[in-house]
C-alpha cells in the first residue's frame, strides 16, 4: 500500500502540536490540541483508504478507492464535533466559576512533590477582582516573553 | 430469538429520546428510564438463558451479511455481563429517584437533562458488550463516555467542573489513541470486524502484532484504570453525585476489563504480553491498595479499592488460561454489585452525617443501625472475607495463578493475598471509627487518624438530610443482589466457567460469527 508523503507529513505535524497543546494548562489550548489530534486520526484513517482520485465505488472501471475508512472517518468527525461543543461550554463555565480558566495545580500531587501534607484549598484566593485578573495577566505575558527571549 | 439482540440498544436509546422529549415532566421520565432498564432486564435474562449451552447469537444489523456490515454477537460474557449491568444500571436508577424525590428539588440531579443522560449511558455499556466490530466498540464507548461527561460534570460546580476537566481529556486522549489503533488495524489486515481480525492477525509479521496489540492495551488500560495509567480515577469520580459515582465505578471501568478480555482471547490471543500483564495487575493491586489506606474519605478510599480490584481482574486475563479467564468473569460480575453497593451505602452515609470524611463521622451504629448493616456485609464481600462471593472469586484466581506454577504467578498469587488483606484494613477501619466509635472519641483523634490524606477539594459539610424509602431499599436490593451472587455461585462459577473454555479457544467465536 502506498501513502502519500504530504498526508503523512500533515498527520505528523497535527500529532505533534497537539500533544503539545494537549499538556498546557488552559483548558482552551488543551481543546485546539485534541481537535488537532483528532484531525490528524482522521488523516490517518483516511490514509488508509488507497491511492488518491479513485471514486469510492466499485465497478466504475477505474481503480475505487476504499470507502470504509471514509465512513469511519464520517463517524469520528460527528463524535470529535460533539464532544468539543461540550468541552467549550465547559470551559466557559469554568470560566464564569473562577474568571480564569486554567486548571488548578493538583494540591495532592505538589504536596507529594514538597513532601508534605497538603492544605485543604484556600475558597478565599478565587475571588479576586477584575482588575487584579488583568495585572496577572500582563506580568504572565511578561515573563512567558522572557522565557522565549 | 437474535431478534431480541439489537433491542437491548434500542430501548435504552428510544427512552432517552423519549424521556428528553418529556423535559419538565420527572414523573414521566422517571417512569420510561425504569421501563426501558427493565426491559432490558427481562431481555438480558433471556439472551443469558438462550446462549446458556453455548449457542451464539449473531444479528447482522441492516441485513448486510456478516463481514461487510456491522454485527452484534451475544456469548455466555456478554449476556451474563449485559444482565448484570442492566440489574445495577436499574438499582442506581431507584437509589437516584428516590434521592431527586427526597431533595425535592433535585438539586444534585436536574431532572430534564438526568434520565436521558443516564439512559443514554446505559446504551453505550450495553452496546459495548455486543459489539462484534471493533468500531462499533469504539461507538458504544463514546456514546457512555459522552453520557459520563455530562453525568459527572451534572450541576457544574467548581469541583466538578475541575474533576471533569481531568477525566474528560483523559478519556479523550484514549479515545483518540483506541482510534488511531482502530485504523492501524485496518490498514494491517483490511477488516473491522473481530472475528476476521482474529482470523487474519497471526499472519502478521510478529513486530506489528505486538504494536497493534500494545496501541488497543493502552487505550482500553486508560479506560479500565489500569496502573500506571490509573491516576485519573481516584481524582475524578468522587466529586459526582453518589448515585453517579456508585454506576461509574461498577460499570465503566468493567467495560474497559471486558474489552481487554476479548482483545487478550479474541483479538490476540497469543501469550507475548501475559508476563507483561501480570505483573501490571501486581502493580495495580499493590500501588491501589496503598493509596485506599492513606485516604480519609470514604469515596477516595473506595475508589483506590476499586482501582486494586481492576489488578485481579487483570490477573485473571494475563494468566492466560481458560480458569483464569473464568475466575475474571466471576470476579467482575462480583465486583459490579459489590462496588456499586458500597459506594450507594457511602451515598446513604453522606446524607446522613453530612460528610464522608472519617475522622468526622461516628457512632453511626447507634444513630443508624440500617446503614451499618448495609456497609457491613459489602465491605465484608470485597474484603473476601468467606463464605461470599468476593472470596470465591479471588480464591479461584488464586488457584489458576498457582495451577500455571511458574515464579511470576506465583509471585503475583502472593501479592494478590497481600493486598486481599490490606483491603480489609481500610474497610474494616471505616467500621471501627465511622459506626463503632461514639462520635466524641472519634472527634478527639486517635492514632488509627494522625496519618490520614484528607481530601483537598472535601465539599463542606452539610446537614444531616432524611433517607428517602427507595434510596434504603434501593441499596438494600443490591446487598441482596450481592449475596445472592454468594448462594448461586455454584451455577454462576459453571457459566463463567464455561464462558471462559469458550472465550480462550479463539476458533469458537470466529467460527461462530462467520459461521463456518
Amino acid at each position: 500500500m502506498s501513502v502519500s508523503v504530504a498526508i503523512l507529513g500533515a498527520m505528523a505535524v497535527l500529532y505533534a502540536a497537539g500533544v503539545y497543546l494537549l499538556l498546557e494548562k488552559s483548558v482552551t489550548r488543551i481543546i485546539i490540541g485534541f481537535l488537532l489530534i483528532g484531525n490528524a486520526t482522521n488523516l490517518l484513517l483516511l490514509s488508509l483508504s488507497g491511492p488518491p482520485g479513485g471514486p469510492p465505488i466499485a465497478g466504475s472501471g477505474r481503480p475505487s478507492s476504499d470507502p470504509l475508512p471514509q465512513a469511519l472517518i464520517l463517524t469520528a468527525i460527528v463524535i470529535t464535533f460533539a464532544v468539543s461543543a461540550f468541552l467549550m461550554a465547559l470551559v466557559y463555565r469554568s470560566w464564569r466559576l473562577a474568571q480564569e480558566d486554567e486548571v488548578t495545580p493538583d494540591e495532592a500531587d505538589v504536596a507529594v512533590g514538597r513532601g508534605d501534607q497538603p492544605e485543604p484549598e484556600d475558597a478565599a484566593s478565587d475571588e479576586e477582582s477584575e482588575f487584579d485578573r488583568v495585572e496577572k495577566d500582563e506580568l504572565r505575558t511578561d515573563a512567558n516573553d522572557g522565557g522565549v527571549q | 430469538m437474535t431478534a431480541l439482540v439489537p433491542l437491548v440498544v434500542m430501548i435504552p436509546i428510544l427512552g432517552a429520546g423519549l424521556a428528553l422529549l418529556a423535559t419538565g415532566r420527572p414523573r414521566t421520565q422517571r417512569t420510561i428510564a425504569a421501563i426501558a432498564l427493565t426491559a432490558v432486564l427481562v431481555i438480558g435474562v433471556v439472551l443469558m438463558v438462550e446462549v446458556a449451552d453455548g449457542t451464539m447469537l449473531v444479528m447482522p444489523v441492516g441485513g448486510w451479511p456478516v463481514p461487510f456490515g456491522i454485527v452484534l454477537v451475544v456469548d455466555r460474557v456478554s449476556a451474563l455481563l449485559l444482565t448484570v449491568s442492566a440489574a445495577v444500571l436499574l438499582a442506581v436508577l431507584v437509589f437516584s429517584i428516590g434521592q431527586g424525590i427526597a431533595d425535592g428539588d433535585d438539586r444534585e440531579a436536574p431532572v430534564s437533562i438526568f434520565y436521558p443522560t443516564y439512559l443514554v449511558l446505559a446504551t453505550g455499556v450495553f452496546d459495548a458488550f455486543i459489539a462484534g466490530d471493533l468500531f462499533n466498540l469504539y461507538v458504544g464507548f463514546e456514546i457512555l463516555l459522552v453520557a459520563s461527561y455530562v453525568l459527572i460534570t451534572v450541576g457544574g460546580t467548581e469541583p466538578r467542573i475541575r474533576a471533569g476537566t481531568t477525566y474528560i481529556v483523559v478519556s479523550l486522549l484514549s479515545s483518540a489513541l483506541f482510534l488511531a489503533a482502530i485504523g492501524a488495524i485496518y490498514a494491517a489486515v483490511g477488516t473491522v470486524n473481530m472475528a476476521q481480525i482474529a482470523e487474519r492477525v497471526a499472519a502478521l509479521p510478529d513486530g506489528v502484532q505486538v504494536l497493534l496489540h500494545v496501541m488497543l492495551l493502552t487505550a482500553f488500560g486508560i479506560k479500565a484504570a489500569v496502573f500506571p495509567l490509573s491516576f485519573w480515577l481516584p481524582d475524578s469520580y468522587p466529586t459526582a453525585p453518589a448515585p453517579v459515582t456508585a454506576v461509574f465505578a461498577g460499570l465503566l471501568t468493567k467495560v474497559g476489563v471486558y474489552a481487554i478480555i476479548r482483545t487478550e482471547t479474541t483479538l490476540f490471543p497469543g501469550p507475548e504480553l501475559n508476563p507483561v500483564l501480570l505483573v501490571i495487575a501486581g502493580l495495580t493491586m499493590i500501588v491501589g491498595v496503598l493509596g485506599a489506606i492513606a485516604q480519609a474519605d470514604i469515596k477516595r478510599m473506595l475508589s483506590f479499592t476499586l482501582v486494586s480490584h481492576i489488578g485481579y481482574l487483570i490477573m485473571g486475563v494475563g494468566l492466560g488460561t481458560a480458569a483464569g479467564t473464568a475466575a475474571t468473569i466471576f470476579y467482575a460480575v462480583h465486583h459490579i454489585v459489590v462496588q456499586t453497593t458500597l459506594f450507594l451505602t457511602t451515598g446513604l452515609i453522606e446524607r446522613r452525617a453530612g460528610t464522608t470524611t472519617i475522622t468526622r463521622v461516628g457512632g453511626l451504629l447507634a444513630s443508624s443501625p440500617v446503614i451499618a448493616v448495609l456497609y457491613l456485609v459489602p465491605a465484608l464481600n470485597l474484603g473476601g472475607i468467606p463464605p461470599f462471593s468476593g472470596f470465591l472469586g479471588k480464591l479461584g484466581l488464586l488457584q489458576a495463578g498457582v495451577a500455571q506454577a511458574t515464579p511470576l504467578s506465583y509471585t503475583v498469587v502472593g501479592i494478590a493475598t497481600a493486598t486481599s488483606l490490606l483491603t480489609l484494613y481500610p474497610l474494616v477501619r471505616v467500621w471501627n471509627l465511622s459506626f463503632w466509635r461514639p462520635e466524641e472519641q472519634v472527634a478527639a483523634g486517635s492514632r488509627l487518624t494522625d496519618q490520614l490524606h484528607e481530601d483537598p477539594y472535601r465539599p463542606a459539610e452539610t446537614e444531616t438530610r432524611s433517607l428517602a424509602k427507595p434510596m434504603v431499599w434501593a441499596t438494600a436490593g443490591m446487598v441482596a443482589l450481592g449475596l445472592a451472587l454468594t448462594v448461586l455461585a455454584g451455577p454462576l462459577y459453571d457459566y463463567s466457567a464455561q464462558a471462559g473454555e469458550t472465550l480462550q479457544s479463539w476458533s469458537v467465536y470466529v467460527q461462530g460469527v462467520l459461521d463456518r
